[in-house]
């Protein structure tokens, strides 16, 4: 779009590409400057006149019967305004539905506020309004919450157990989702017959996402606009919209959700929090505004957690490596409650589809479960089971390599997908990656480095070193018909797109995606910037806000750079076309002899002939009698787009050198490459941002974090002391290597890239692990993987694998 | 994570605090960096009705390094001694000062607080212990006393120090040349799981005695006798030496269990620290 001479004038401009386009540059990120400067707006910056404080009084067991709720006293507390339980309030629940049968899924609700059960130490109960937040928690102190304790299922081992207690009792069983799928005919005699067969049991902690921005809302009735305004931290300000309107009953058009600037979400803001709803209806009986902030004790235990899964998983094999069939069991522990929109089918919906993942599976079957338990409930973090997943795929395939004497890594050649599009056994359709070329790449970014014979030459001095990878791909962008494969009742995949410029020739765009710290500012300015010509500071982005924005999806499952980007750049070049349409008509040209360049219109065939964006705005808002008869005034476009079949598929390999230290168990990170193909990388910093924070969770899951409880449901970590979330000091800098494989259906060729850093460190970390505990013949399969492990299994202090 | 309410009181001089403190009674706590005491109050696990602040109390923050002492006064932070002279027979309270906390940690957190909080695994606690270092207090009154390190933790965050009374200052009366303090932790910054900590009497190649004191292996640190005997049995300054030193080390203790580590898993740990300390320090 961008002629050559608008490059001359712009070879300044930061970041513009020689090429004269912006797809592609490392654009400084918009939002730094506030951010960094402290100018940013989070919602604990927002102070209201008037503005209480909310606190919440919380269960102190994990599982009973409220015998009795008295807030008398809470209400003599200096500072205390307003109490309310769940039947002052009286909210509707949130009840997360899939369109599958009874016994594949179990419907249970979420109450706003405990209201005659509590299923996980934690849950509220109450919501205390106070002229601080000193004096609201002195407030819930002072309540008196009499509960009628009955015995606590906290593992899937009591669940399952016959006779257990219900944490539901919709499902008496505490299994709230079981589904079967792609049973292969015959994979009982794939098995049978098999020259190998190899089993994986591994277990995942559970974790929590931990953005670094706890949730929080302040909400508050505007008398003027008639509306309750509500400005929270989400990934998904529509649907807090749509579950806020629902569950107080009012119409979607007198809810607004704001959304300030963001400190991450990982997944656990795409889901409505009960405290996001409670805190709106206290707002509205109180009449004043009312500010809540999580605090990191709630943050850690009272939260949105993910990832607790078991895997029974046994893979067959020929003699030469190839994969025969895959047999799988997952078991999922959802916590108390299903999440609105994505319910508890989101982990064991996914594992089971995505399992195979890069490798031709000609066989496969697999259960997939949901189980009840009195902890607090799951949301979608970063990744979604894939990490967990993946790292079962990973091990099947090293275990086999070992069974059968064969080099790792050409198994994994053996089975990567090479031809695409390649529909699998899984009815998923992957479009074209780079599977073997990222595990190729990284493999010899490794051995070029020498991390090979470093291996050897240390392990004379008795250091123990291990190498692994892992090799995986990331569906991203999902459309409406991949979501409506799960069934969710509300299906997410579109994105709309409005598009407006301005008489100063600037341009605002409206996207319904959510940047939560993904730098959307940035690159979907660089997106409209590249369609129209202009630099990107003349590009503003809209979001976040219900009243601006017709609809919107929100953020999650890596879709925002696919679906929003696409929808952005069409709305833009409708805009564009408009443009091209007013310029012609007032150059007097025909249409097919105009062009965009350098912010203006101009003839083809001289291009000293040419109104600028300011001209033609000038035309369209001030002097519309200039208009041709038949347009319409003003310079505005829209557009929509949604995802094109099962979506498009990022991949990525990993490679980790780690050593073992032999005194004390520490596994240390001495070398972490990552090859990313994620198509087209609109701003190259961003995804290798992305990249990097999405390893350092990932191997926070593999060697750190763990949620925990005491036999009685208290969870055991009320702070970072506890609740070991590594810091700067334990994650490597990470050597980023890029493969640029475009996606056919977006609009500039980008897949997603948010959440493959996360996705494929836990494999590639356990698989280092155990490359280095090879010599000790320990096979280490539960993560997180602690010191004392490492030190049991190096000094055979462990029991030898089976 | 708010604290109850409380009385705030700013404290003038030393004998003014240690007067108000006795005439607050036990509901009354010091505040020094507020590392410890401001999140514990935040949890509501502690719930002092009076605060009273010493951190405007200057005299009490110094490091007055001579060639036959080291005292460094009570308020003074974990990163002013961090960064600071002092001198060649004390390296070991310098470098010691790495393994606490985070830097925001290190720049409010005083040597007082540290001693007072007495955690299990407390590197000042730990450096006094070895040290023979003597912990000067203040009453009402004007009374002051003078407390062995060896004395002076009792247990669980217990120490020998009476309620009214406040550190002043610690005082290192013998040069350790060739001390060394580690420890492990899951994470930089941690608490430790086990950390260990030695000073070696070394001349012209050999151990002729020397000190082993150790944290995470109690409710309190300790110092070890029969690791100590050990090196006073003496013998070049070798691995052999070392080993024979931490594995009496980790055969006295009888360390806790927790989520994070195990007893047996600390007792290695304890030996392999000790190994690790002792060369450390040799190479001095």
């Amino acid at each position: 779009m961008t002629s050559e001479v608008a490059t001359g004038d712009r070879a300044n401009e930061p970041g513009f590409r020689a090429d004269g386009t912006w797809i592609g540059a490392a654009v400084s990120r918009k939002e730094d400057p506030r951010l960094l400067t402290g100018e940013a707006r989070f919602v604990d910056d927002i102070h209201l006149p008037r503005m209480l404080h909310a606190a919440f009084v919380r269960s102190t067991v994990a599982s009973g019967h409220i015998t009795s709720v008295d807030l008398s006293r809470v209400l003599e507390v200096p500072g205390v305004v307003a109490a309310f339980t769940a039947e002052d309030l009286d909210l509707g629940d949130i009840t997360p539905r899939l369109d599958r049968p009874p016994e594949e899924h179990t419907e249970t609700s979420m109450p706003i506020l405990a209201r005659d059960r509590v299923r996980f130490v934690g849950e509220p109960v109450a919501v205390v309004l106070a002229e601080d937040p000193y004096a609201a928690e002195d407030g819930i102190e002072a309540a008196d919450v009499t509960y009628d304790v009955t015995p606590p299922v906290l593992s899937e081992e009591q669940a399952l157990t016959p006779g257990a207690n219900a944490v539901h009792d919709e499902a008496p069983g505490n299994v709230l989702l079981d589904v079967s799928m792609f049973a292969s005919d015959g994979i009982d005699d794939v098995f049978a017959e098999a020259p190998c067969v190899v089993h994986v049991r591994a277990r995942a902690g559970r974790q929590n996402a931990l953005p670094l921005e706890t949730r929080g809302v302040v909400a508050g009735w505007d008398a003027r606009a008639q509306q309750l305004l509500v400005q929270t931290c989400t990934q998904v300000p529509h649907q807090v919209r749509t579950v806020l309107a629902g569950s107080l009953g009012m119409s979607e058009s007198t809810v607004r959700v704001l959304v300030p600037d963001m400190g991450g979400g990982f997944g656990i803001k795409c889901v409505v929090g009960r405290e996001e709803i409670a805190v709106a209806a206290a707002a509205t009986r109180a009449g004043r505004p009312v500010k809540w902030i999580e605090d990191r004790k709630d943050a850690l235990s009272a939260s949105f957690l993910a990832r607790e899964q078991r895997y029974e998983a046994r893979a067959a094999f020929d003699e030469t490596g190839r994969i025969l069939g895959l047999d799988v069991d997952v078991l999922c522990d959802m916590g108390a409650y299903s999440c609105y929109p994505f319910t508890v089918g989101i982990e064991p919906l996914m594992a089971s589809s995505e399992m195979p993942g890069v490798y031709r599976v000609p066989a496969y079957r697999v259960r997939g479960r949901a189980i009840a338990t009195n902890k607090a409930p799951t949301a979608p973090y970063r990744g979604v089971s894939r990490p967990q997943h993946v790292m079962v795929m990973e091990r099947l395939v090293e275990r086999a390599a070992r069974e059968l004497g064969l080099d790792a890594l050409e198994v994994r050649r053996r089975n990567l997908i090479t031809v695409f599009p390649y529909t699998g056994i899984n009815n998923v359709t992957y479009d074209p990656g780079s599977y073997l070329e990222s595990l190729n790449l990284c493999e010899r970014v490794l051995a070029d480095e020498g991390w090979y014979g470093t291996q050897r030459s240390v392990a004379e001095q008795g250091r123990v070193l291990g190498i692994g990878y892992a090799c995986f791909n990331e569906r991203t962008g999902y459309g409406s018909d991949a979501f409506a494969k799960r069934k969710m009742q509300a299906v997410p995949g579109f994105d709309l797109s409005e598009v407006r410029m301005d008489t100063s020739g600037t341009v605002v765009v409206t996207t319904g995606t959510m940047s939560h710290g993904q730098s959307h500012e940035t690159t979907m300015a660089q997106i409209v910037a590249d369609k129209l010509g202009l630099p990107v500071d003349k590009v503003k982005i809209q979001q976040g806000d219900t009243d601006r924005v017709t609809y919107g999806w929100g953020s999650f499952g890596s879709r925002s750079i696919t679906i929003g980007g696409t929808a952005v750049a069409l709305a833009a070049g409708n805009l564009g076309g408009k443009l091209l349409d007013l310029g012609a008509h007032l150059l007097e040209t025909r249409r097919d002899n105009v062009e965009l360049a350098d912010e203006g219109v101009q003839q083809r065939d001289d291009h000293d002939r040419r109104l600028s964006y300011q001209d033609i705005a000038d035309v369209a808002y001030l002097r519309s009698h200039l208009l041709p008869k038949e347009a319409e005034p003003g310079l505005q476009a829209s557009a929509s787009f949604d995802g094109v079949g099962d979506g498009t598929f990022s991949n990525a390999a990993h490679g980790v050198v780690v050593e073992l230290h032999r005194d004390t168990g520490r596994v240390e990170i001495l070398r972490y490459v990552c090859v990313e193909d994620c198509g087209v990388a609109i701003n190259p910093q961003v995804v290798d941002g992305q990249a990097r924070g999405g390893i350092a969770q990932g191997i926070a899951g593999a060697l750190f974090e763990k949620v925990t409880y005491d036999e009685n449901g208290e969870p055991s970590a009320a702070s970072f002391l506890d609740y070991k979330v590594p810091t700067a000091c334990e994650i490597p800098d990470v050597a980023m290597h890029h493969i640029e494989t475009p996606c056919l259906f977006t609009d500039n060729g980008a897949k997603g890239a948010g959440e493959g850093g996360t996705i494929g460190a836990p494999a590639a970390v356990l698989n280092a692990v155990n490359d280095a505990l090879r010599p000790a013949g320990v096979e280490l399969n539960d993560t997180p993987i602690t010191p004392q492990q490492v030190f049991d299994a190096l000094t055979g202090a462990l029991e030898v694998a089976p | 994570m708010k604290p109850p309410p409380f009385t705030y009181h700013r404290a003038r001089d030393v004998a003014g605090a240690a007067d108000l403190v006795a005439e607050l009674g036990e509901d009354a706590k010091f505040l020094a960096g507020g590392q410890s005491l401001i999140p514990m109050m935040n949890f509501r696990l502690a719930r002092p009705e009076h605060l009273i602040d010493i951190g405007g109390l200057r005299e009490l923050s110094f490091v007055d390094a001579g060639p036959e002492a080291l005292r460094v006064g009570s308020l003074t932070t974990h990163r002013t001694v961090e960064t600071a002279d002092l001198g060649t027979g004390f390296d070991v309270v310098r470098e010691a000062m790495r393994w606490i906390g985070h830097l925001p940690i290190r720049t409010r957190g005083t040597v007082g607080g540290s001693l007072a909080h007495a955690d299990a695994t407390a590197e000042w606690c730990l450096l006094a212990v070895l040290l023979d270092a003597e912990i000067v207090v203040a009453g009402a009154g004007g009374r002051r006393r003078t407390i062995a390190a060896g004395d002076a933790f009792l247990g669980f965050y217990t120490t020998l120090l009476a309620d009214d009374e406040l550190i002043v200052e610690v005082v290192f009366g013998r040069p350790a040349p060739h001390a060394a303090v580690t420890e492990f932790a899951e994470r930089k910054g941690d608490f430790a799981v086990v950390s260990a900590a030695v000073d070696l009497d070394v001349g012209s190649g050999a151990v002729a005695g020397g000190r082993v004191a150790l944290g995470g292996v109690g409710p309190a640190v300790v110092r070890v006798p029969e690791a100590e005997r050990v090196l006073q049995a003496g013998g070049r300054a070798c691995r052999d030496l070392f080993e024979a030193c931490a594995d009496a080390a980790a055969q006295a203790v009888d360390p806790p269990a927790d989520g994070d580590a195990g007893t047996e898993y600390r007792r290695a740990l304890v030996r392999n620290l000790v190994i690790r300390a002792c060369e450390e320090a040799v190479a001095r």
